[in-house]
């Protein structure tokens, strides 16, 4: 993974310096509260409902295992003991003190970590494929990329105070999105032109929140060397025409909206034919260079353990096996395998981990995966360089830190924002509803039958739980002061990027669990073979047959 | 008054004047975009320095003969109005604008240091707010990732 030098390692240092010397003014009263809230944002320092919350950056995902012993040391000392796993692959804290953050800060700077631009009006972390420069599809590693384009965005001082936040993210499998690319201010996938050259082909626009929309191709295939001069232009056009009077109306969406895609591109061309220099090219030396951070680890040469993975899978140890079927992704190397570690424990908020937890996981990282970590947008972790002949070993390690689970990718493998319990945007609690379909439907027989499908919760239309993508999206809202539950199917975050429709009226509390469960019967017995998964039958079926088994009339009029 | 210039404290030797205001005698008049487009050639004849003072939704090419003015004042109604900073950089870089560049309005010590690296030298703070110990801003990074104003090499041609 990326080391810090002497440059990374002085702005990082004086970053943190220079928010001692913020929190003192605020405290001071030198500055008001109003002009200390970007300042403090723009260290991922929110003010949540109950206390402070401070998201720390985990860029692209990838963590080493100083780097999460340190994240469970700040949640013992710090906070009350466990972080929670965000869907922009970061780890956020709860209950911090504002006194206390400066010191945060220190401690993630002594091991190359950061909070810089995590929440503001910013360009936030840069994201990637969680399966990055392990997947057999892919075609290309996108973590320099990543990488370079992190230092790019890091306190960039043109592109600070933008009209709203702004998400990248990159993939380099061009057959599975797994880094929902459509849906970022900015995605760029990796791709090879007719000549065999890589570059990158540019979307723009997508996004989630109260607007879902997907993003447009603004760029078939942009060279590698102006990746940053390109997408400077972008964010100088949205920095300058983006609407700034209502923030609902601000993201980069809806100005593409609003001029067009094909308008939107003249401009961004029109600035970049103007604006670009040669210094901004991006030499193939630099790519070289951080690319080298990103080498395979040292494999063993290992027979091909597909014959072994495929025996623990039919294997008598029924919860070994099926986490061996459901958790582990093929890896490109032969006889290993990547493994996926579900943070979604029943009874426990959905990517919360506790100190301990994250302990252990350092040294699991260490003793099983080359000590490296990644964080999914799923809110889950990746192992990706595991011996598939360790996979027993594993298992049992990972089961005694109830870390076992085989739900990876199936119906309790939720993602949900934190919702009322903390959050004072939320009009509805969605850890509870998590924790409830976690329990309803914690039989592995019947995860197994549902098969691939996801759930996704979000407390309210500002749609942190990415509930537009759910293959089942769950969203909660305010009812003349009670919590109800809009139930909406077909979103999909990848290739075959879809946004989900609301299926029927608002549920309440009492009815929301019970209508996912009739949905899913319905899937069941709809679907034309066990092979046809949830997605593609509401693909295939149409919405009536599940609005008759959630509401029991397929009439959209009658459960207005 | 007295405004940051070029890292230090001084006495503002300009004058804003308001639109429908009388002109200083000799003196340093910064007046609106729209009196610099109806009076620019009695302005520029009677004055060797000039500065016009635009708002935050006007671009550079909105400025009409841009290289006889002394001065660009940008307004920043808002701390958070970030587009101040993409027109400072264009003034700089595509404009070649060589004279002073000022940003006035809610303008925070904790934006200075991103304001100059954009091509700004001048600062009026908000009132109220000590210039002092503003000038440390401008001390607290000793590196730069990016390609600005103040260095055209991202990091990587530094290296």
């Amino acid at each position: 993974m990326y080391q810090y030098d002497d440059y990374d390692r002085r702005i990082i240092t004086e970053r943190a310096h220079q928010f001692r010397g913020q929190v003192t003014r605020r405290l001071s009263g030198e500055i008001t509260e109003e002009e200390f809230k970007p300042v403090r944002l723009q260290n991922g320092l929110y003010m949540q409902l109950h206390a402070y919350m401070l998201r720390v950056a985990i860029p692209y995902g990838l963590l080493g295992a100083t780097q999460v012993r340190k994240l469970a040391h700040i949640a013992r000392t710090f906070d009350r003991g466990y972080g929670h796993l965000t869907t922009r692959q970061n780890i956020q804290y709860n209950w911090p003190r504002l006194t206390d953050v400066p010191s945060i800060l220190d401690e993630l700077a002594s091991v190359e970590m950061h909070a810089v631009q995590t929440s503001g009006n910013c360009v936030r972390n840069i994201t990637a494929d969680h399966f990055a420069g392990i997947a057999r599809d892919e075609l290309e590693d996108p973590r320099p990329y990543c990488e370079i384009l992190r230092q790019w965005s890091t306190f960039h001082p043109e592109f600070a105070n933008l009209p709203r936040k702004f998400k990248i993210a990159v993939t380099g499998a061009p057959g599975d999105d797994r880094a929902a690319v459509r849906f970022h201010d900015i995605g760029l996938r990796i791709v090879e032109n007719a000549d065999k050259e890589r570059g990158f082909e540019v979307l723009v626009g997508g996004g989630l929140g109260r607007t879902p929309i997907i993003g447009e191709v603004i760029r078939e295939f942009l060279p590698k060397r102006y990746l940053l001069s390109y997408i400077e232009s972008i964010l100088r056009v949205y920095n300058l025409h983006g609407r700034r009077d209502n923030k609902f109306k601000a993201r980069i969406k809806i100005l593409v909206a609003a001029l067009g895609v094909d308008e939107f591109k003249r401009r961004v061309e029109e600035d970049w034919t103007l604006s670009r220099t040669p210094e901004l090219e991006l030499p193939d030396a630099e790519v070289a260079r951080v690319s080298a951070f990103f080498a395979p680890p040292p494999y063993e040469l290992l027979p091909n353990g597909a014959d072994q993975l495929t025996g623990f899978q039919l294997g008598r140890d029924r919860d070994f096996g099926n986490w061996a079927r459901n958790n582990i992704v093929a890896h490109k190397v032969p006889g290993y395998s990547a493994v996926v570690i579900s943070v979604k424990t029943p009874g426990v908020p959905p990517g919360d981990v506790t100190a301990a937890q994250l302990d252990s996981i350092a040294d699991i990282a260490e003793r099983y995966s080359f000590g490296h970590v990644v964080v999914t947008h799923t809110q889950n972790l990746v192992l990706p360089d595991v011996k598939t002949s360790a996979l027993p070993r594993l298992h049992a390690e990972l089961s005694a830190l109830e870390l076992g689970k085989a739900n990876a990718g199936k119906l309790t493998d939720v993602i949900t924002c934190p919702g009322l319990d903390y959050c004072d945007l939320a009009n509805a609690r969605s850890i509870p509803l998590s924790l409830e379909i976690a329990e309803r439907f914690d039989r592995i027989d019947y995860l197994n039958d549902v098969g691939d499908v996801s759930i996704k919760i979000s407390g309210c239309i500002n749609a942190c739980g990415h509930h537009h993508v759910g293959n089942i999206g769950i969203l909660g809202i305010d009812k003349r002061g009670e919590e109800f539950y809009q139930l909406m199917l077909g979103g999909s975050p990848g290739n075959d990027a879809s946004i989900g429709k609301i299926l029927g009226r608002a549920l309440a509390q009492d009815e929301i669990v019970d209508a996912v469960e009739n949905v899913l019967g319905c899937y069941l017995s709809r679907r034309d073979s066990p092979d046809e998964r949830f997605l593609e039958t509401v693909r295939r079926i149409g919405f009536d047959p599940f609005r008759e088994a959630a509401y029991g009339t397929a009439s959209p009029a009658a459960v207005e | 008054m007295q405004i940051i210039r070029n890292r230090a404290i001084t006495d503002d030797d300009y004058v804003h004047v308001p639109d429908g205001g009388e002109l200083p005698e000799g003196g340093k008049p910064i007046v609106t975009l729209a009196r610099y487009v109806s009076e620019r050639e009695a302005l520029l004849a009677h004055h060797a320095f000039v500065g016009v003072r635009i708002t935050s939704d006007k671009l550079p090419s909105d400025i009409p003969d841009l290289e006889r003015l002394a001065l660009v004042v940008i307004e920043f109604p808002r701390f958070t109005d970030g587009r101040g900073y993409s027109v400072a950089r264009q003034l700089r870089q595509r404009y070649k604008f060589g004279g002073e560049i000022r940003a006035v309005g809610w303008v925070l010590r904790d934006q200075l240091y991103y304001l100059e690296r954009c091509g700004f030298n001048a600062f009026e703070l908000k009132p109220g707010k000590p210039l002092e110990s503003a000038l440390e801003a401008f001390g607290e990074f000793t590196a730069t990732y990016q390609a600005a104003v103040d260095d055209p090499r991202p990091i990587y041609r530094r290296r």
